[in-house]
């Protein structure tokens, strides 16, 4: 498989954009400036408001969503054009998609409110975009179009299982937290939702340490993981902290607008890693019943010869 | 196969959007409906009628309230000289309670009202609100108004009503509108400047009043029965007292909020 080096740049590009841009969300939020802009498309009736006060929030943000979203059709172009894997072409036009349904997400959240469900609906979809942008990076790099050995996974449940849940739990806890901070849930969803990433993080690492730790690919991963998990519960104490303290605060203060920021892109990291991690098992461990057809082929191919 | 793929993510993209308008349109046309289907008042003898007075304190110390940093906008910055702290609790002697929405919970019966003709006014001065809560009638008209040389954005954020969001730059026309359902009280936001806040009491009837710096307060003309008054304050919610007023009687009630309460 040839790999073309200037696409996986510019996918490496379009995913820092989207990181920018996730910052710029959260500090909507964080600076309670959502609503500081009351139309959309336009802004106060004219492509660039008066930047002042709250609304240069919101105004950054959806210049950034603007460029994160050229960035994301040409992208998916570049790789329909260039791109032989058809599924890869798929995780690019899946990329698009999402990118334009969270436009329209944003969209609601200006014209309809409700932030219970448009905020967190617009912010689970946030991560679910950059993770097809983290995806699309892993799926065009040099590292998972080069010869890799195949690994066999004697252990039950499978690590490629392991990592997966684990994936999809950061993505229940991403919904639980977007959920509590638009006010949709209690803490006590998202505090529940800690405590089962912190047991599947805990697994799943000590699975891959077992059982492949001599393989320099996982073990990175695991090493990623760890650190924004621990980053991602320091964060997620002292947001909880920002939050009380702010309470009597008569508008959001910086120090505490940052820490919750810091939190919101911890997820976005951790839940990275997480998939990162299960993209790598994918491609290293083949599924129960591929390896076993592997096998039984070579078992053949050995008689036969004999 | 571009061309296709690109095709079906825009329409689902304009499914989205006709969806999410086609709902707004719903929710506007329900509101008007309940706005003007009020029945003709019922008549008052004003020869019967009494007043209900008192005055509205509270007991314990009020909670020390952090000044407003405004430098974001320098407009707001240079129209305060001197730190403003917000208006959540404003105690003046005697712990007389200012802001507090005063007004006949129970006791009127099937009773209509008719809605006054004037229009109550909210007004941005100085990036604050003014008054700081206002109560109004249910389909009377509330007119906000943009004293200020900046752009403002005016949010209520109802339970009971139709939510909006309006932006007002400077020198603009004042923004009017109504609400529809009786609601205590219906929280008031802009969010280019997040330290403005306000409040909106909306009513059935007429008999309300929102306490000045004395705390005090007077619900003129109420026909002879028994009542519950409550009294709603931003950060310590409700207390109320029932009364019975006969013909022409003057009665006294007075009301104290708890400092406690609020849990700061």
């Amino acid at each position: 498989m040839g790999m073309n080096r200037a696409l996986n740049r510019f996918a490496v590009l379009t995913t820092g954009c989207t990181f920018l841009l996730l910052i710029a969300g959260a500090l909507v939020t964080g600076n309670d400036a959502a609503d500081s802009v009351p139309d959309w498309p336009l802004a106060y009736h004219r492509i660039i408001p008066p930047l002042t006060g709250g609304i240069r929030f919101e105004f950054a943000h959806r210049a950034v969503a603007g460029v994160v979203a050229t960035l994301t059709l040409v992208l998916a172009v570049w790789i329909a054009r260039r791109e032989r894997r058809r599924w890869v072409r798929n995780v690019g036009w899946t990329a698009l998609g999402l990118v334009v349904a969270q436009a329209l997400l944003g969209a609601l959240r200006v014209l309809k409110g409700d932030p219970a469900v448009t905020a967190t609906s617009h912010a689970t979809l946030a991560q679910l975009f950059f993770v097809s942008l983290i995806c699309l990076t892993v799926f065009t790099g040099e590292w998972w179009q080069s010869h890799q050995p195949v690994l066999r996974d004697a252990g039950s449940p499978s690590l490629r299982a392991l990592a997966l849940t684990t994936s999809v739990i950061i993505v229940i806890q991403t919904i639980l937290g977007a959920g509590y901070r638009h006010g949709a849930f209690g803490i006590w969803p998202h505090l529940v939702g800690a405590g089962a990433v912190t047991a599947a993080v805990i697994v799943v690492a000590r699975n891959a340490r077992v059982r492949f730790g001599e393989v320099k690919s996982l073990r990175r991963s695991v090493i990623f993981v760890h650190a924004f998990f621990g980053l991602q519960i320091v964060l997620g104490g002292a947001a909880w902290w920002a939050v009380q303290a702010q309470q009597r605060a008569p508008q959001p203060l910086p120090l505490l607008v940052g820490i919750t920021v810091a939190h919101v892109l911890g997820a976005a990291l951790l839940l990275s890693a997480s998939v990162v991690l299960t993209l790598r098992c994918y491609r290293l461990i083949p599924a129960r019943r591929e390896a076993t057809e592997f096998s039984g082929r070579a078992k053949h191919s050995t008689e036969a010869a004999v | 196969m571009i061309r296709s793929k690109m095709l079906l993510v825009s329409g689902i993209a304009l499914l989205l959007v006709l969806g999410g308008c086609s709902k707004k349109t719903e929710d506007e046309g329900t509101e008007t409906k309940e706005a003007t289907s009020s029945a003709p008042a019922t008549p008052i003898d004003m020869s019967t009628v009494g007043d209900v007075s008192g005055k509205i304190t509270l007991n314990g110390t009020a909670p020390t309230l952090k000044p407003i940093n405004m430098s974001a906008e320098p407009y707001c910055s240079k129209a305060h000289p001197t730190p403003v702290t917000p208006q959540d609790v404003v105690v003046g002697s005697g712990g007389a309670l200012q802001n507090v929405v005063v007004y006949v919970k129970d006791g009127l019966g099937d009773r209509t009202f008719d809605v006054p003709k004037d229009s109550v006014q909210l007004q941005q001065k100085g990036c604050m609100y003014e008054p700081h809560v206002v109560a109004l009638m249910a389909g009377q008209t509330l007119q906000v108004v943009n004293a200020d040389q900046t752009t403002h954005n005016i949010h209520p954020i109802p339970k009971d009503n139709r939510e909006w969001n309006k932006s007002q730059p400077p020198g603009a026309s004042p923004i009017e509108d109504t609400f529809a359902r009786a609601e205590v009280s219906i929280p008031v936001k802009c969010n280019v400047h997040p330290w403005m806040k306000s409040y909106i009491a909306v009513f059935k009837q007429p008999y309300f009043v929102v306490t000045g710096a004395d705390g005090s307060f007077d619900l003129k003309n109420l026909p002879p029965g028994t009542y519950t008054i409550e009294a709603w304050q931003e950060k310590y919610g409700t207390v109320d007292q029932q009364v019975t007023v006969g013909a022409k009687e003057l009665k006294t009630v007075n009301l104290t909020f708890n400092a406690a309460a609020s849990g700061d």
